[in-house]
Parts: structure tokens; C-alpha cells; sequence
């Protein structure tokens, strides 16, 4: 069985870090790629961008970023954000990123996924599901979740997040990035009963992510959640902990994870 | 790691950057090329790629790298295999309809037996060196490395296998015979561990070259 994995995830805006961060040791705290060489000294296990850039000139951004990601850090990464088609996906792959991630692209049209995998293998294939919890239906029912998009502003009609998630694999995702909309930015806590949903639906492995503000959150997803890996950003990108911290703490939990570096 | 150049192959399968980008963060001149008679130049040769057996070995062939890397380990030149090019060094493949590798080592590549497991074997996995090797001086048994593969090479001879690790199967990831090395993980997604790996690697054709 694989080790699992701690991710730091950067969103990135026009080739630069849209949250700011506070490490005082980094020339350019605002540069993804100086950010995620330290993140790969620290002992992350792989990385994370997302790219926010509304403009046109989005692909160049997203592919230089590969490029200098790759020339700098030596862990495995993906790019999200802005990949509508084979085209855009050869473009970041051909420029050095391991993996593509793909969400509202994917729900516009699901084949999408059948394509990403057929021409690239599903490991280079991951499916972002946004989920929100739907209003109970009736009291003693079974918790659900549906997908949203437009950063968790829309719904999807009739979309169910495990459902999404069983069709994305059945596709040739390689993995799930699953992110509670209802968490997300609240430092509450991975949302583990959507998390285990999932996880315990799909073949793939699910990466848990939004609501982690303690080290401990980062063992009850993969211990509650069954995810096989998390996604974290603001508790990294403060200070507030390292990632070898972090693995420490899942360590003490009993969980395998990558602890040479 | 002065002096020592060491070519990577180019034959159009799977991205070489960051096998190039991490030979340079480690300090040793690296050319990626898809031309055999500059490689022959070189102190080391790097058989990268991912993908089919079958198409990989028809563009080897093409481009006249299949004698090249004979020769080269005829003559005792280091030529390390990482990822499909671990398993092109072997015998055959038993991926789509049975493949001829380049047979410089023995032993057939195979399917990873892992019942109820994903195939193919993403992630990062704890590697146990089964002995001692200039290949992977310095660096810890159980150290993990990232894989991404769903076939496996299964040596002949086990005095060959310099580490293993476990997905369903124990595997051989790791092989020393003479000047040919492979590894199936990917040293140049291997964070520190990898970097280390590479960097033996640019010593063992130093001490090649000089004693050439």
C-alpha cells in the first residue's frame, strides 16, 4: 500500500501566490515555485496548483508555471485550473507536470475525462469534486452532497458528489480531490463523513481536502475520511506548521507516511 | 562531478525534463539527445520513459539506440534504465501481445500480481535494498520513492537485485549487473532520496571513465 501523502495546494493567480504567506526565509513569498521547493524540503509528498487566472492568456501562465516547477522541485505535481481539453492538459504535461485536474470542465462535459485518460493514462488524471452538503431530506435519513462549481457558488442539478465521483472513476480518473464547500476556509476539520463516502464508493484514491486548522485533522481524514491522502493550504502557507510537523503528528497516529527526505 | 557528462535518450517517450533538470541540481553536465553517436560521447547513458514496450522498443530501434546501449555495456559503459527503461533492458514483455526487449538482462516483464489492489501502482512505497551498491550509497533501506507502473521486470537471478518493494508482490525495483543499473521508481520524483540516487549514478561513470 502506498504511504499517504500530505499535499500542499497553492492557488495561483497570473503566475503568483494569491494568498500571501508570512515565511520570512523565502526571497519572493509570492513566487509558486520558491514556495514549492521548500515545500518538497520540507517532506511534502506531492504539490498542488490551482490556477484562478480569469484572463485568455490563462494557458501560457499555467504552462510556464509547469516549467519552472519542474526545473526547481523534484516531487510529483499537478496543475488545475483552466484545463478544458486534451490540447490543454498536453500543453502542462509536455511542459512537466505529472498530473492535470479537471472540474467544472469535467461536469460541462464528462467525457472529458474519457479523452484525458485514453490519451495520458489515468494516473495522470484527477477529478476536483466541490461538494456541499444537501439540506437534510427527512430526519434519520442518509447524509448527501452535491456538486457544486463557480468556486461553491452554483449547484449542479441533480448531481450527486459520490455519484459524481463513482462516474468520474468509472471514466478513467486516477483520483478524486474531494473539497467540503462547507469547510473550506473554516479550519474546522476535513468533512470525514463525505470524505468516507467517497472514499469507501471509488477504486481510486481520494485526496480529502478544505477545513484542516490543526495538525490532528490531517490523521482523522485519512483515519476517519479513509482518504489516501490530504490537501492543505492555509495551515502551511502561515507558518503555523510545517509539513514535517504535520507528518509527525500522523506518524503518532500510526499512519504510513514518507519520512526521509 | 566534473567532467562527466552523461546523455539522457531522447525517443519521444514521456517527458525528460525533469530527469535532465535533476542530473543538473546534483552538479553533473546533462544532454538529452536523440542521436547515438553524440551520446556515444558521453561517460553514462540515461534510459528514461514511460509508456508501451512494444512502441518503445521500435523507436530504439529507429534511431539506432538499442546498438548503442549493447555496445556501450559490452564495453563496461554505466547505463542506468529508470522506469520502462528498467524494463526495456530485459528479455521481453508481456504487455499487449508478447514484446523482445533489448536482453541484456534475463527475465521477462510481467503484470504486477496485486489482487485487490489499483493497478497501475501510483504513489510513494518503501524501498529495502537487498545489498550494498555504489547505486544507492547513502541513502537508508525503506527509504520510499515515487512509483507509476503496472508491469514489473522479474529477474532470472536474484544476485542481480540490489532492492525491492511490495505492491500485491514483493518486485525488483532495483537491479545492478555489471555497468547496466535500472530502477522502476522515478529518482527524479523522489524528492532528496532520488537526487542522491542520480548523483551515485554520475559517480559510478566517473570511475568508469577514468578507469576507461
Amino acid at each position: 500500500m502506498a504511504l499517504k501523502r500530505v499535499i500542499p495546494c497553492l492557488d495561483v493567480e497570473g503566475g503568483r501566490v494569491v494568498k500571501g504567506t508570512n515565511f520570512v526565509d523565502l526571497r519572493d513569498a509570492g513566487d509558486p515555485v520558491e514556495l514549492a521547493a521548500r515545500y518538497d524540503r520540507e517532506g511534502a509528498d506531492e504539490l498542488v496548483f490551482l490556477d484562478i487566472t480569469a484572463s485568455h492568456e490563462r494557458r501560457e501562465t499555467i504552462v510556464e508555471l509547469a516549467r519552472r516547477t519542474a526545473d526547481d522541485v523534484f516531487i510529483p505535481f499537478t496543475i488545475g485550473g483552466g484545463i478544458r481539453s486534451v490540447s490543454d492538459a498536453q500543453a502542462v504535461l509536455d511542459a512537466g507536470a505529472d498530473k492535470v485536474s479537471v472540474n467544472s470542465a469535467a461536469l460541462a462535459r464528462p467525457k472529458l475525462i474519457d479523452e484525458l485518460a485514453a490519451v495520458f493514462g489515468s494516473q495522470c488524471v484527477v477529478v476536483a469534486i466541490d461538494a456541499r452538503r444537501a439540506e437534510a431530506a427527512a430526519a434519520g435519513s442518509e447524509p448527501s452532497w452535491e456538486v457544486f462549481v463557480d468556486g461553491g457558488r452554483q449547484a449542479i442539478e441533480g448531481r450527486d458528489a459520490v455519484a459524481w465521483a463513482l462516474e468520474a472513476a468509472v471514466r478513467g480518473a486516477g483520483e478524486i480531490l474531494l473539497t467540503s464547500m462547507d469547510r473550506d476556509g473554516t479550519a474546522d476539520g476535513y468533512e470525514n463523513e463525505l470524505n468516507r463516502a467517497v472514499a469507501d464508493a471509488v477504486a481510486v484514491p481520494v485526496i480529502a481536502s478544505g477545513g484542516a486548522g490543526r495538525l490532528e485533522h490531517l490523521s482523522e481524514a485519512i483515519v476517519e475520511g479513509h482518504a489516501d491522502a490530504v490537501l492543505c493550504a492555509s495551515i502551511f502557507h502561515y507558518g503555523r506548521y510545517t509539513v514535517a510537523e504535520a507528518k509527525a503528528t500522523m506518524r503518532e497516529s500510526g499512519i504510513a507516511v514518507r519520512d526521509w527526505s | 562531478m566534473s567532467g562527466v557528462r552523461i546523455a539522457i535518450l531522447d525517443y519521444g517517450m514521456g517527458n525528460l525534463r525533469s530527469v535532465e533538470k535533476a542530473f543538473e541540481r546534483v552538479g553533473v553536465a546533462v544532454e538529452r539527445t536523440t542521436d547515438a553517436e553524440r551520446a556515444e560521447r558521453a561517460e553514462g547513458l540515461v534510459l528514461p520513459g514511460v509508456g508501451a514496450f512494444g512502441e518503445a522498443m521500435r523507436r530504439l530501434r529507429a534511431l539506432g539506440f538499442d546498438e548503442l546501449v549493447r555496445g556501450r555495456a559490452a564495453r563496461g559503459g554505466p547505463v542506468l534504465g529508470i522506469c520502462l527503461g528498467y524494463q526495456l533492458l530485459f528479455e521481453s514483455s508481456e504487455e499487449g501481445s508478447a514484446t523482445e526487449g533489448l536482453g541484456l538482462l534475463e527475465g521477462a516483464v510481467g503484470r504486477l500480481d496485486a489482487p485487490g489492489l489499483k493497478i497501475p501502482h501510483m504513489g510513494w512505497e518503501r524501498v529495502d535494498w537487498s545489498q550494498a551498491s555504489p547505486l544507492v550509497d547513502g541513502i537508508p533501506t525503506a527509504t520510499p520513492f515515487y512509483f507509476v507502473h503496472s508491469l514489473t521486470p522479474r529477474p532470472a537471478e536474484e544476485r542481480i537485485v540490489l532492492g525491492r518493494s511490495r505492491h500485491g508482490e514483493s518486485f525488483a525495483c532495483a537491479v545492478a549487473s555489471g555497468p547496466l543499473h535500472g530502477v522502476q521508481f522515478h529518482p527524479e520524483k523522489s524528492s532528496a532520496a532520488g537526487l542522491r540516487l542520480l548523483g551515485n549514478f554520475a559517480g559510478i561513470c566517473a570511475r568508469a571513465g577514468a578507469a576507461a
